[in-house]
């Protein structure tokens, strides 16, 4: 089945760019009266998956390109926001959820935001295409109203 | 995102005003390595002024757990929003931090 775009941002992979995804995110799902909870949860785990594709994939290197797609599926029950980059693959099968104590014994500050990220959307999928990554997150928002 | 530190007697208050997410959350690591490093031992993080916070904030935190234990530092988070205190909950971190209501209770425990 067919997924109508909704809404899309184009951006340079810098750090500095993420408060302007949450906006965008933001405002996109309040055009389409999604639950303030929701919504905080969702830019959430989009801002996740935004700052691991720029840090890690792109190397903070603000000459490549991020671009976010928001998209409804499934006659609007499903929310699917696909971000492709050009950076390095991130292989999503090799990833293991670590144990947050480990972590803490380690004094480690990185690896949560996927564990977040697992928790808050419904499906998540890694693929490389051709020359681009793209990186899929689908939430189901059963009663959303249909645009 | 701005962090102003500020010492009131024996207890070090961390204001965070703004959005702490992947390009702010070294400014809090720097700042809480410094109280560390002053031999702070009570330190009240005010989170009044704090919008939002993504792992990167709350990785700066959950990395300083075992100093905190090991020098018996008290860390004392509060006035937190109801969504900053969502993402704390949903990998347990707010069991693990000490998070309270208001600077009156923070200073309660922290003392």
């Amino acid at each position: 089945m067919g997924a109508d775009v909704i809404n899309s941002l184009k951006v340079n992979c810098s750090t500095s760019n993420l408060k302007a995804i949450r906006k965008f995110v933001d405002e996109s799902l309040k055009a389409i009266e999604v639950s303030d909870y929701d919504t905080s949860l969702i830019i959430l785990a989009v801002d996740e998956v935004c700052s691991n594709l720029i840090i890690h994939s792109n190397l903070e290197n603000d000459e490549e390109i991020l671009t976010l797609f928001i998209k409804l599926e499934r006659q609007g029950e499903d929310i699917v926001f696909e971000i492709i980059d050009y950076g390095i693959a991130f292989n999503y099968s090799d990833y293991k959820e670590p144990n947050i104590d480990d972590l803490i014994k380690e004094k480690r500050r990185g690896s949560i935001g996927l564990m977040l990220v697992r928790r808050i959307m419904d499906r998540i999928e890694f693929k490389t295409e051709d020359n681009h990554n793209v990186c899929r997150l689908y939430k189901r928002l059963p009663n959303q109203k249909v645009a | 995102m701005k962090i102003t530190s500020i010492k009131e007697d024996d207890l070090l208050f961390i204001q965070i005003d703004g959005d702490l997410d992947a390009s702010s959350a070294i400014l809090l690591d720097q700042e809480i390595e410094a109280a560390l490093d002053n031999g702070e031992q009570k330190i009240i993080v005010d989170c009044n002024a704090l919008d939002y916070i993504s792992s990167a904030g709350l990785g700066v935190f959950m990395s300083y757990l075992k100093d905190f234990e090991d020098q018996q530092v008290t860390l004392v988070l509060f006035g937190l929003s109801e969504k900053v205190m969502n993402v704390f909950k949903i990998l347990g971190l707010d069991n693990l931090l000490k998070i309270v209501e208001s600077k009156e209770a923070a200073v309660t425990v922290a003392a």
